[in-house]
């Protein structure tokens, strides 16, 4: 009998007999799941984070704001500055010869959060009159746009999932004067769509300010990028940076997302330490009760690779079901659930979890590590056991 | 007691299997430890904090600005004992990532209300007469080998009238927080000539901090403040040092329901594990069950047999994996999350929880040892 041969049918063989052993069968599948679940649930979160942000990105659109600021709400752009940053050579021109540059105000307001009542932190942001053609993924869904020097806001569909009272027709209170919500947009589930959106001139008005946080302008092409920011270093009246708007995205989640990595690994690596031990265990009882047939099987010819194989296909199979499973157990919990978070900058974001096929590879991956490792040391024990003693069931 | 023997003995009697078991519990419980301190410090963030001090901030977020002549009038407040306010300049030196806050204030008052933050009374003096000096926390002197009347820069967004956004300050003292280190991370400047050299927002502050007479108060206290600016174009929320801390980290969103969501996952997997070692154990066991109820043994007390000896392994590995995590605690502390040590009450409810873990996992076993009929037993059917 060929070797290939032996090995399938010690595998086949051993592979029917999992059902009488299912209990400590069932030990390294759940135990698998369980690691795999909360690693892949975690990493879900770091994947809904870049997705949100990466979603509405465009490579011909640029952020400005003043430099040392890493946050929108602790920028500062004069009035004048903003006026040179959108004359700047580099950026698009409309149809009507007007720069397509938004200078955008943001005030913080809390709100009562659906969930808790408690209030979250909420960005309301003042755009300039290019702002949609700046940003064409923002949509009205419901309602209209707002007026010019009105106190109107149109609010995200994110945000009015996460924040109580935000249908068409509302009124909001903040510092004393009425809101009135006129339109609902959309825009890919990008950041903005967890914001509220008026005029800029209606906002600074509201809160007697005169300034900017940001200027958000579409350039010519991706390639105008450097044309625009020399222009913007290299003039002594301004003290801004301009980025892409994908390193500013980046940068904004960066640290969040790498945290939530480290956590993940740490917290999936300590119990995948865990599970191997189960897998250990559950591995040698499964040999242990084996002995006998075993042992029948080599004095019948058939070689120690075949025994060694049979037991990876053993710990294979039952690391990658559970693998699987704790995969598709994170998904039907947490897939699209938002969780909220600190946004960056004072506001809260609510961030999707995505659950993908290439996650649940990740996690089917670590479970086949897991098995692999539980089984190396049981299946050697198995093909090294005296026969005589191992016939005789000792 | 002094069947502990047989119950030890029987525990190693699969050696291989027991240290698997063990080890798997070990870690955890380790998990448990380390999570749940986590949770633990998150939630007592800020209860350190001094029940006599009050925030006042604006309604409308953290980060709007208040006037600062609201100061007069909230001191006003019948029970309020000292009163100052802040305004944060945030920047960096030298690079982006030396991320840095210094607080504009008046310094004497700011310090009259933080007892607990240290100067020496020399360095305030000399504070005092120096407009554009600060008072460092020591470790940043440490990290960025500072020295007394150097003068550092910051770069910051705040915009000075001459049109520049970088701040210089004269450092003419430190200050340590020996109750909470971690808190010594700040620079105190003098507000009078912040608020006089920038560009905008002048004569406005972040907050303000009051401190009460009687803390039992604070209640009234705090509606009392609100009550002064209602429907002004400033509205104020006022709250005490810990619901403030706590607010401000809720921002950071569901932590303790991850946390609590891990360990359930963690401990239902262990449920099984636990659960398989001992029915397993109890099984190869039958024959030797049976003579011990041939000997004399009842019912009952074969099936506490087996329940002590699943009690015994999980509290034993729930103690190394605890021990490791405290071990473990002030290294993940020094990263910035956690407290110095690991809470008792954590220890006290991973031990709560190893026993419930043991006795959910030893029942089905017990039960099996406690119907055996002693024919069968020793027949090894």
């Amino acid at each position: 009998m060929s070797v290939f041969k032996q090995i399938a049918s010690v595998t086949v063989m051993n592979l029917k007999s999992i059902p009488q052993r299912a209990g400590a069968s069932s030990v390294i599948v759940i135990g698998i799941a369980g690691v795999v679940g909360v690693l892949v649930s975690i990493l879900a979160m770091v994947g809904g984070l870049s997705q949100m942000t990466t979603r509405a990105e465009r490579a011909d659109r640029a952020i400005v704001v003043s430099t040392g600021a890493s946050f929108e709400t602790l920028s500062n752009i004069t009035r004048e500055a903003a006026q040179i940053i959108e004359d700047a050579p580099g950026i698009k021109h409309g149809t009507d010869g007007k720069p397509l540059a938004s200078a955008e105000t943001l005030a913080i307001v809390r709100l009562p959060l659906k969930r808790t009542g408690s209030t979250g932190n909420v960005a309301l942001r003042g755009v300039g009159g290019a702002a949609l053609a700046v940003r064409p993924e923002i949509h009205l869904v419901e309602g209209r746009l707002f007026g010019a020097a009105v106190r109107e806001v149109i609010v995200g569909r994110t945000l009015q999932r996460q924040f109580r009272d935000l249908e068409l027709g509302k009124h909001l209170s903040v510092r004393g004067s009425e809101w009135t919500i006129v339109g609902i947009f959309e825009s890919h589930g990008d950041p903005h769509e967890a914001e509220m959106i008026t005029g800029a001139q209606t906002l600074q008005s509201a809160f007697q300010r005169n300034t900017f946080q940001s200027v958000a302008v579409l350039l010519d092409s991706p390639d105008s990028f450097a044309q625009f920011k020399s222009a913007l270093t290299g003039n002594p009246a301004l003290t801004v940076d301009a980025m892409r708007e994908a390193d500013y995205l980046r940068q904004q989640s960066q640290a969040f997302s790498t945290l939530l990595s480290v956590v993940a690994y740490l917290i999936g690596g300590i119990m995948a330490i865990g599970a191997v031990f189960g897998a250990l265990n559950a591995m040698y009882s499964a040999i242990s009760t084996r002995t006998v047939e075993i042992a029948t099987l080599r004095v019948l010819g058939f070689g120690a690779s075949a025994v060694i194989v049979s037991v990876f296909a053993e710990a294979l199979l039952l690391a990658m079901l559970g693998g699987a499973g704790g995969g598709c157990i994170a998904w039907l919990m947490f897939n699209g659930h938002a969780v909220s978070t600190n946004g960056g900058g004072l506001t809260q974001l609510s961030v999707p979890l995505a659950v993908d096929l290439d996650l649940i590879g990740v996690g089917v991956l670590w479970a086949c590590l897991i098995g692999m490792v539980g089984a190396a040391f049981p299946a050697i024990r198995a093909a090294r056991a005296p026969l005589a003693a191992a016939l005789r069931g000792i | 007691m002094k069947f502990l023997p047989l119950v030890w003995t029987s525990l190693w009697r699969k050696k291989a299997r027991t240290i698997f078991t063990l080890l798997s519990i070990l870690i955890a419980f380790l998990l448990f430890g380390l999570l749940q301190g986590v949770n633990a410090w998150l939630n007592a963030f800020g209860s350190g904090s001094n029940a006599n001090r009050l925030y006042v901030a604006s309604r409308v977020s953290e980060v709007q600005p208040l006037p600062s002549a609201y100061l007069s009038q909230i001191e006003g407040v019948p029970g309020i004992r000292h009163a100052t306010y802040i305004a944060g300049i945030a920047g960096y030196y030298q690079e982006k990532h030396n991320n840095l806050v210094a607080l504009a204030t008046d310094v004497p008052a700011f310090l009259s209300l933080y007892p607990e933050w240290q100067v020496v009374p020399d360095q305030l003096a000399k504070m005092s007469r120096t407009r554009d000096g600060a008072i460092v926390a020591a470790p940043l002197m440490h990290a960025f080998g500072w020295k007394i009347g150097d003068r550092i820069p910051l770069r910051t967004s705040v915009m000075r009238q001459d049109g520049g956004a970088d701040w210089q300050f004269q450092i003419v003292g430190t200050y340590d927080v020996p109750s909470i280190p971690a808190e010594a991370n700040r620079i105190l400047v003098n507000y009078a000539y912040f608020d006089e050299a920038r560009l905008l927002e002048r004569g406005t502050v972040w907050a303000f901090v009051v401190s009460v007479d009687d803390p039992a108060r604070s209640a009234q206290i705090c509606a009392a403040v609100d009550a002064l600016f209602v429907n002004s174009a400033y509205e104020t929320v006022t709250q005490d040092e810990k619901a403030y801390v706590q607010g401000q980290l809720r921002q950071l969103g569901d932590v303790s329901l991850m946390a609590n969501a891990i360990v359930a996952a963690v401990l239902f997997t262990l449920l099984f594990l636990t659960g398989n070692t001992m029915m397993q154990s109890v099984r190869e066991r039958t024959s030797e069950l049976g003579i011990l109820k041939t000997v004399g043994f009842s019912d009952r007390s074969v099936t506490a047999l087996v329940l002590v000896e699943s009690v015994l392994l999980c509290v034993l590995a729930a103690s190394l994996g605890l021990a490791a995590a405290a071990a473990v605690f002030p290294v993940v502390a020094a990263l910035g999350i956690g407290g110095s040590a690991l809470p008792l009450k954590v220890v006290v409810a991973g031990l709560v929880m190893a026993v419930v873990l043991a006795l959910a996992s030893g029942l089905p076993p017990a039960w099996r040892a406690r119907r055996l009929a002693i024919v069968d037993a020793l027949a090894g059917r």
